[in-house]
């Protein structure tokens, strides 16, 4: 399919839920990219993973109740975030242990729930991996509105992120409340991570939180860079993924994520400086470095 | 007239008592040096000064306030390995986060702001990098950049924690030839290190801490073997005297 037959589809009116699906996708791309950079910069994949999780049981209590999924889980997300920090204070286990019992057991939880709506095998498969039909108009607000909202807030307490990042003791000394920070910083991801289920699907969502940041941070040393290069990334994979997965009948998510994947690919081989590429370059044209110095 | 003033300090961490009835206090215009063996406390000290742990008992005090984390009033260098060096900033943008309690949330940098940054780096002499990502630093530039963020709060005091530690010696000459520089400028200047050497060579006094002070004094008033020999837990026959004895 060319693209301009794409085009011919998003405008038809009987294909209504095709760009309702590209604007959510695309949407929750750009905020899953700036959100990510403070998840990747910090090394925290592994908290966003375990979010990502924990908003499944809280999905599946407003699928059998029929509520608002994007509040449902947001309440079990921001919940074992917040349990997750406080647990990490005690100092005998570490941070990762911590989640993984909890992401796990949050996950569980889901399963569990969900299994008591009738046929469920479908709508599960609709978390697990994500769907482009079904998506109410109104999301199309709770999504842009939640969006804004989240980028608000990052650039709002920016320079503070980036202080407790650098440097947590100094962070402290300067009075930071920096256990207050980490918990906003954990909220922020859930609720990326919340919008951009519904199209990515609960299992793949993290690769939208962490492959354009990881992408963007091998192609620049600028934190600015960095921040404006990852939702550009995350925006435009969505679309081309989108694209692809319309023209062959691909699952959507599964493919939104392949070209995120191919990105980060293209840009380990062919980073200016650090890409693979350029290191064959410099280490053929100059003599070893011990010589060299 | 000491600037900081360590009143009957004593500190517990995890439940054990590691520092007790700390007396010590440092001039303006002084470099004193906190040496001690491992596990002396030394760090905890620091700690302790800047308002990271709550004391157990005694009091803190700069120009006779008490302090409290978030004053301004101490700028802190802690060891270089606690900073995430892989961080893709600039040299310029690490010395501001130093004003970022300053500043408050939400407040973004003014001229005043990025005037006391440019001061701050032209003290430690590196200007000319401001722009450099920090990664691309060696070893005693990011000991400065450290320096120059603690500077960039213009505070009356400045407490360094082990700066000489896996630096060349060149570096660490240089340094601490920074060190008494800053002050000299009116500033009390409190490092802890592991180089006796340096310490004894460049700082005022000295302060030999183990759980507590054993001594303080200047580098040829502690002559005494036997208050190093209790300091570090050594016998008589410890390079550590020899060292002492050449100085």
């Amino acid at each position: 399919m060319s693209p301009i037959d794409f085009l011919t589809d998003l405008l038809n009116p009987e294909l209504a839920f095709l760009p309702k699906a590209l604007l959510i996708a695309v949407m929750s791309s750009i905020v899953c990219g700036v959100v990510g950079t403070y998840v990747v910069l910090r090394g925290m994949a592994f908290i966003g993973d375990a979010v990502a999780h924990a908003v499944f049981p809280g999905l599946a209590v407003a699928f059998v109740i029929s509520g608002n999924l994007i509040i449902g889980g947001t309440v079990a997300g921001v919940l074992t975030a917040v349990l997750v920090a406080v647990f990490s204070q005690n100092r005998r286990l570490k941070e990762d242990s911590i989640i993984g019992v909890f992401f796990v057991a949050a996950f569980a939880l889901g399963i569990v729930i969900i299994s008591q709506a009738p046929g469920y095998a479908g709508s599960l498969q609709q978390f697990l991996f994500g769907s482009i039909t079904g998506i109410p108009d109104e999301d199309l607000f709770v999504v842009g509105g939640t969006g804004l909202l989240i980028l608000a807030v990052a650039f709002f307490l920016h320079k503070e992120f980036v202080a407790i990042t650098l440097d947590r003791e100094m962070a402290r000394a300067m009075g930071l409340k920096v256990f207050w920070l980490d918990i906003v910083l954990y909220v922020l991801v859930t609720l990326a991570v919340v919008i951009s289920v519904q199209t990515i699907g609960n299992i793949l969502v993290l690769a939208l939180l962490i492959t354009p940041a990881a992408t963007a941070r091998l192609l620049t040393d600028r934190l600015g860079v960095m921040m404006a290069m990852a939702p550009a990334v995350g925006g435009i994979s969505a679309l081309i993924g989108l694209y692809i997965s319309w023209s062959w009948d691909l699952p959507v998510g599964g493919t939104i994520v392949l070209v995120l994947t191919g990105a980060f690919l293209l840009a380990w081989a062919f980073a200016p400086r650090h890409g693979l590429l350029a290191r064959s370059r410099i280490s053929r044209s100059s003599p070893p470095l011990e010589l060299a110095a | 007239m000491s600037v900081l003033e360590v009143t009957g300090l004593s500190a517990d961490l995890g439940g054990r008592r590691v520092l007790s009835d700390i007396r010590l206090h440092v001039d303006r215009g002084e470099l004193v040096g906190l040496v001690g063996p491992n596990g002396a406390g030394k760090t905890t000290l620091l700690r302790t000064i800047m308002g990271l742990l709550r004391p157990q008992a005694g009091t803190v005090t700069v120009d006779g306030e008490r302090a409290r984390a978030g004053q301004g009033l101490l700028g802190y260098v802690p060891q270089r390995h606690e900073f995430a060096w892989d961080f893709p900033i600039s040299v310029e943008n690490v010395v501001m986060t130093g004003r970022t309690g300053l500043l408050g949330i939400g407040r973004r940098p003014k001229e005043k702001d990025w005037a006391a940054v440019g001061e701050a780096l032209d003290r430690v002499s590196m200007g000319d990098l401001r722009s450099r990502p920090v990664g691309e630093l060696s070893g005693g530039q990011r000991q400065r950049v450290l320096v120059a963020r603690a500077l960039a709060l213009e505070p009356a005091v400045l407490l360094l924690d082990e700066p000489f530690t896996g630096l060349d010696m060149p570096t660490q000459e240089l340094l601490s030839t920074l060190f008494v520089s800053l002050a000299r400028e009116d500033r009390a200047v409190l490092m802890t290190t592991h180089d006796l050497a340096a310490a004894l060579f460049s700082c005022d006094r000295l302060a030999l801490l183990n759980r507590t002070v054993v001594a303080v004094g200047a580098p040829h008033e502690l002559q005494d073997q036997e208050l190093w020999m209790r300091t570090f837990g050594v016998t008589e026959s410890s390079p550590l005297l020899r060292i002492l004895k050449a100085a």
